[in-house]
């Protein structure tokens, strides 16, 4: 009884760990393929970026301001839907925005004179940094939809 | 004979203490907290803390009993005034109520009034003898239909001597750009906000469901106000208006950072009728003392705007955002405070890569409505940090402010929903 409640919970540990690994290392592997030098360069462009138009809204820390700017840590908006995202740089927005039952009430500037690559490289430093880890977003994304847009 | 006396003494306090509960607090000042409620005050000046965790905490009013009512920005438990009573006398407020489902800013007490705010709409309570809301559920609906966007949306009022009620209505943009907040966009020729917004305007404060048609526009050319008060010496309205933001961020090849988080000046005007301060023509530069044409509308940083647009009576650093305004008229305060203002800084977000400023209470002293001195810190230690990157980092921010009946200064927090009062204990 006992080493089958055993077996089982081995089982259950390789089901999820093992999974798990192999993707950490794929992604090793993918980044070590894909030269590092140019993926941390893309944060470090996208910092650049980050402190000329987001910071003084957001804040160094991604942290926002309370009732004014919202917060880009573990919200949905950073790490879920790239297009969304992308959308709300290439746009604007002016719609009331609730994260964590706070709501926040500057306007989102549209700052599509960005190049394609400054917003794929703000985007990735955002999606990477305050505590988030989401996949990049490259310049073609960026291109499809403003080009959509158009 | 020491020891009747004593008894004498300690029965009547008692006697005092049991049959006055109400008005306790002001027979004997309240014992100040140990640290003064972590508050950096001048010589002589102690503080505690009176009520705490009560939501967002913004404008305040104290009756002469002594008890408490504060507007909340957002209401909990569906009651957007907190009404705070000191039962036995020793300073801490220790029963609250509430009512008033909505939120907002303003508050105001009158002549047997209370009048409060939501973000559109000004309300008024009838009070009964002892200040006690007579009808919680039912007030009168004073102003209505007010404009109110998702920027600088909330509505502070105070009233003057003659029946009159002033409303701040804020403009509903940062500099009245084509596209809002947006890199090199250029400002709308004669900014159509102006007609509905980004001004003081004046209501009856005893006529029901006003709106624009019944009210008029008193000032003009005001970004934002959210604290304002009537100087009963000159009979003048006050008001501390919210400067434009990010100069360097939207005119970086105009403004470098460190210009960028000292201007504009946060600026206080007297308002008289008519008046317009320039918004979004002008920012007050308090370096080259005088209206600078806003880059918006072909200013350079130092090209000079219209003479047509006031003058502010004080000008403070860019950014602090004051959301408290009152002229201290009490005798417990040395005489240097009296008839002086006090302005509660909600502290900046505008500044970085700075670190931001403010989040503190500064007097400045008056005589007749006119300025006689130098500005200085009067309440610091709210953030509880010194260096706040971000606002964030402040774990209290003041907001609004109030006189007590003895003369204490009462200041809201609107993070944690603390309310202080500062009481001078010197000799």
């Amino acid at each position: 009884m006992e080493n089958k409640m055993f077996m089982k919970k081995l089982l259950l540990t390789v089901m999820f760990i093992l999974p798990l690994a192999l993707f950490t290392q794929a992604q090793k592997v993918s980044k070590a393929i894909s030269t590092p030098a140019a993926a941390r360069d893309q944060l470090l462009e996208g910092k650049k970026v980050y402190s000329k138009f987001c910071a003084s809204c957001h804040q160094s820390d991604g942290g926002g301001v309370p009732n004014l700017n919202p917060p880009l840590s573990k919200t949905i908006y950073v790490l879920g839907d790239k297009s969304r995202l992308i959308r709300i740089i290439l746009n604007g927005s002016n719609e009331s925005l609730e994260i964590d039952g706070e709501t926040y009430s500057n306007p989102m500037p549209q700052l599509d004179i960005l190049k394609d690559q400054e917003i794929a490289d703000v985007l990735t430093y955002i999606r990477n940094s305050f505590g988030n880890k989401a996949a990049a977003v490259t310049a073609p994304e960026v291109k499809a939809l403003r080009s959509k847009k158009k | 004979m020491i020891i009747p006396l004593l008894t004498a003494g300690i029965f009547c306090s008692l006697y005092a203490f049991k049959n006055n509960p109400s008005t306790g607090s002001q027979l004997r000042p309240p014992r100040t907290d140990a640290d003064n409620a972590g508050l950096k005050l001048p010589p002589g000046f102690g503080a505690l803390v009176v009520a705490d965790s009560i939501g967002k905490a913004r404008h305040i009013v104290v009756t002469k009993e002594g008890n408490l009512y504060v507007k909340l920005a957002k209401p909990v438990k569906e009651k957007g005034i907190i009404y705070l009573q000191d039962k036995n006398g020793d300073g801490r407020m220790d029963e609250q109520s509430g009512f008033g489902n909505y939120g907002g800013t303003g508050l105001y007490l009158k002549d047997g009034v209370l009048y409060a705010s939501s973000n559109d709409e000004v309300f008024s309570y009838r009070l009964n003898e002892k200040n006690e809301v007579l009808d919680q559920n039912n007030p009168a609906k004073l102003i209505t239909k007010l404009k109110k966007g998702r920027q600088h949306d909330t509505k502070s009022i105070v009233l003057d001597n003659s029946g009159n009620i002033y409303v701040n209505i804020g403009a509903y943009s940062n500099s009245c750009q084509q596209k809002d907040r947006t890199p090199g966009s250029p400002g709308i020729k004669g900014c159509p906000i102006l007609d509905s917004a980004g001004g003081i305007w004046q209501f009856k404060a005893n006529k029901l469901n006003q709106s624009y048609g019944d009210g008029i526009r008193y000032a003009t050319g005001v970004r934002n106000v959210v604290g304002l008060d009537w100087n009963q010496q000159n009979n003048t309205l006050f008001v501390m208006q919210h400067g434009r933001d990010q100069l360097n961020g939207l005119w970086p090849d105009l403004y470098d950072e460190k210009t960028s988080a000292l201007l504009p000046a946060e600026c206080l005007y007297m308002l008289k009728k008519g008046d317009n301060a320039g918004w979004p023509y002008v920012y007050y530069d308090q370096y080259q003392k005088k209206n600078i044409q806003a880059p918006e509308y072909g200013g350079d940083g130092k090209k000079e705007g219209s003479k047509e647009y006031i003058n502010p009576a004080l000008a403070f650093p860019g950014h602090l955002a004051p959301n408290g305004l009152l002229f201290y008229t009490g005798n417990q305060f040395p005489e240097k405070y009296r008839n002086g203002a006090f302005i509660a800084f909600h502290g900046s977000w505008n500044r970085t890569p700075e670190k931001q400023e403010g989040f503190y209470v500064v007097f400045a002293p008056f005589k007749d409505g006119m300025p006689t001195g130098a500005w200085e810190i009067f309440a610091d230690g709210f953030a509880g940090t010194d260096q706040v990157m971000s606002p964030r980092d402040a774990k209290h921010r003041p907001c609004g402010l109030a006189q007590g009946p003895d003369g204490s200064l009462y200041v809201t927090d609107d993070v944690k929903g603390t309310v202080y009062r500062i009481l001078y204990n010197g000799k």
